[in-house]
């Protein structure tokens, strides 16, 4: 049960793009199409799931106060928190061009279809965000951790496809000049926010 | 009449035309022609079925269909009132002072009415003017809505200024009629609900004139704002029995009573009874999805069904029926739902839009303590949600005609 209500929390209350809008930049850039909207929310929801018990396991064995003890009873009080933003990042980027590497090695189709995506979600912030709120929220073992990734990728997923469908059907709207693009963008975000509040407070 | 017309095609119109001397106002000339008459052309833009009926006429059909819920709630206004100062009992006759009543309620909805279409209207101009289009006739239905999704109480400013940010922001952005995201009704009840959510939380509903002194226990409060307050406290325990028991036959917010609507609410979507006369006008004439009406009830019903069987808290223990008659589930189902513009545009794309918009109306309003109704939200949701399950709908069939081209080639 408390496995369920981290996966939803994660896609709908918690939903990175409208509770703490994470990873704007390329739910901006890339929401064109449904198609390759797809394919970079696929590519997030993968790298979180990978990323995030990574650094789970980092965090509880290597940076957290009192995590060394497992080496040797001296180091019970060794803090290794400050290092958490350079540590994170550099797994999630090593992983990331890792990742890259075995799935161009044993799944082309799928390398060929996440294409610039796959390099390109190192540098987006909800992945570095679910890592950190993994670390704030002190998820109760590694199940959870994952749970809690998996959650945050498919709210993340869901979206960026959401907009890029709203997009495409708007590209036949009338828009006022000056707003094509990304303006409207913005407003659609905007009003899929307030959508997205139904959700916020629930608590179960 | 045809002398009428005839006075106005050939002695009027030139001068509104290129050329003539009032040319800057012919979308205003245009727009109140068209409203009178039958054009002699057909609508050209936007979401619309191709057929003799122009959007006009729809939108004409759709206000005819709200009629029942307008005459209800005013009605309802004035008896709630009446109620409330202690005037009549619930033992009183309904049709008592029948008169008063209206008049009373006619006092708060007429200005409602008037600030929602001038503004509306006035923005609709200015942009038809700018924009070079002519005036959308969308706003006709979305005017009336407005202050029929509005708690009696609210301040005629609130109500202006958030029919100019729907109007705007919802839907003049995107290209006016037939082209919004979200239902513009909903947009401005949504944008009032997060702005000034003690106004419109459910609780204080009851108006009255300066100087009017209300009986003890007349708070106003809807079915649902007396349900959320037991929410966190189980089932049947003896704390919540006072609550409970406004639910039983014969009490305030019995089935019957919900079902009729003679309950404190906003202001056209206590009478499950009206928005169902409603339903069935839009439904004759082929305005409404039935597929969209039909899935959101079972989706509703489903939810409550669930929830009536785990029982954690009163609020879930609610008889499913029972739960749907409250607030503006029936409304949200007939007249916001099913909006042409904003809904799942495939067949198999409005069952689903349906199903989870009843679905989430019923969890939103049980399990969110923020929001004691949940149908307004959930209709957002899907709204935005709708593009996404029309795409896959889509593309699913398109996969399904390749397969089977290819077994045929």
């Amino acid at each position: 049960m408390e496995y369920i209500n981290i996966l939803l929390k994660g896609i709908f209350i918690e939903n990175m793009i409208f509770a703490y809008f994470l990873g704007m930049c390329s739910y901006l850039a890339v929401s064109k199409t449904v198609k390759t909207a797809n394919g970079l929310g696929l590519a997030v929801i993968f790298v979180l799931l990978i990323t995030i018990p990574l650094n789970y396991l980092l965090e509880n064995y290597v940076l957290k106060e009192g995590a060394l003890t497992w080496i040797s009873e001296d180091y019970a009080s060794m803090d290794l928190s400050f290092l958490s933003f350079i540590m994170f990042i550099a797994v999630i980027a090593s992983i990331v061009q890792l990742v890259e590497m075995i799935v161009e090695r044993f799944a082309p189709a799928l390398y060929g279809a996440l294409g610039i995506f796959l390099p390109l979600i190192a540098v987006n912030c909800s992945i570095l965000g679910g890592a950190l709120f993994m670390q704030q929220r002190q998820y109760d073992g590694i199940g959870e951790a994952t749970t809690f990734a998996v959650g945050s990728g498919i709210g993340w997923w869901l979206a960026i496809v959401a907009i890029a469908a709203i997009r495409e059907k708007i590209r036949y709207s009338h828009v006022p000049a000056p707003l094509r693009g990304l303006g409207i963008t913005f407003i659609i975000t905007g009003l899929m926010g307030i959508a997205f509040m139904s959700f916020m407070g629930i608590d179960f | 009449m045809k002398a009428l017309k005839k006075l106005i095609d050939n002695k009027l119109k030139p001068h509104f035309e290129e050329g003539g001397k009032l040319k800057r106002f012919w979308v205003v000339f245009d727009s109140l022609d068209t409203f009178a008459f039958v054009p002699g052309h057909t609508t050209k833009s936007g979401t619309h079925i191709r057929d003799g009926i122009d959007m006009k006429r729809t939108m004409m059909m759709v206000i005819i269909a709200m009629i029942p819920c307008l005459l209800f709630g005013t009605w309802n206004i004035g008896h709630q009132y009446l109620l409330g100062i202690g005037e009549i009992t619930s033992a009183t006759p309904l049709m008592d002072m029948f008169w008063s009543k209206m008049g009373w309620g006619a006092s708060r909805i007429l200005p409602l009415l008037a600030v929602s279409y001038g503004v509306g209207l006035g923005i609709e101009f200015i942009f038809a003017g700018i924009r070079k289009h002519s005036i959308n006739e969308g706003f006709l239905v979305s005017g009336m809505l407005i202050p029929l999704i509005m708690p009696a109480d609210i301040s005629l400013w609130m109500v202006g200024l958030a029919t100019a940010f729907a109007v705007v922001i919802g839907k003049e952005v995107f290209g006016g009629t037939g082209m919004n995201i979200l239902n513009v009704a909903l947009t401005a009840r949504a944008f009032l609900f997060f702005a000034y959510p003690t106004k419109i939380s459910g609780n204080v509903w009851l108006m009255g004139n300066e100087g009017d002194t209300f009986i003890d226990g007349a708070t106003g409060a809807t079915a649902m704002g007396e349900l959320a307050n037991t929410i966190g406290i189980d089932a049947n325990s003896p704390a919540t029995e006072p609550i409970r028991s406004m639910f039983t036959d014969g009490s305030v917010y019995s089935f019957w009573n919900q079902f009729i609507g003679l309950e404190p609410g906003s202001i056209g979507e206590t009478s499950a009874l009206a928005c169902l006369i409603g339903a069935a006008i839009l439904l004759l004439v082929g305005i409404a999805s039935w597929r969209v009406i039909l899935s959101f009830f079972a989706g509703g019903f489903a939810m409550a069904f669930i929830f009536h069987t785990f029982a954690a808290n009163d609020f879930m223990g609610v008889e499913p029926l029972h739960q749907l008659m409250m607030g503006g589930f029936f409304f949200g189902m007939v007249f916001m739902a099913t909006d042409p513009v904003t809904a799942a545009q495939t067949n198999t794309g409005k069952l689903i839009y349906g199903f989870f918009g009843g679905l989430f109306s019923i969890m939103i309003r049980v399990f969110n303590p923020a929001y004691p109704e949940g149908v307004m939200m959930a209709i957002l949701f899907m709204n935005v949600m709708a593009p996404m399950i029309d795409h896959y709908v889509i593309q699913s069939n398109i996969k399904k005609r390749l397969k089977r081209a290819a077994v045929a080639a």
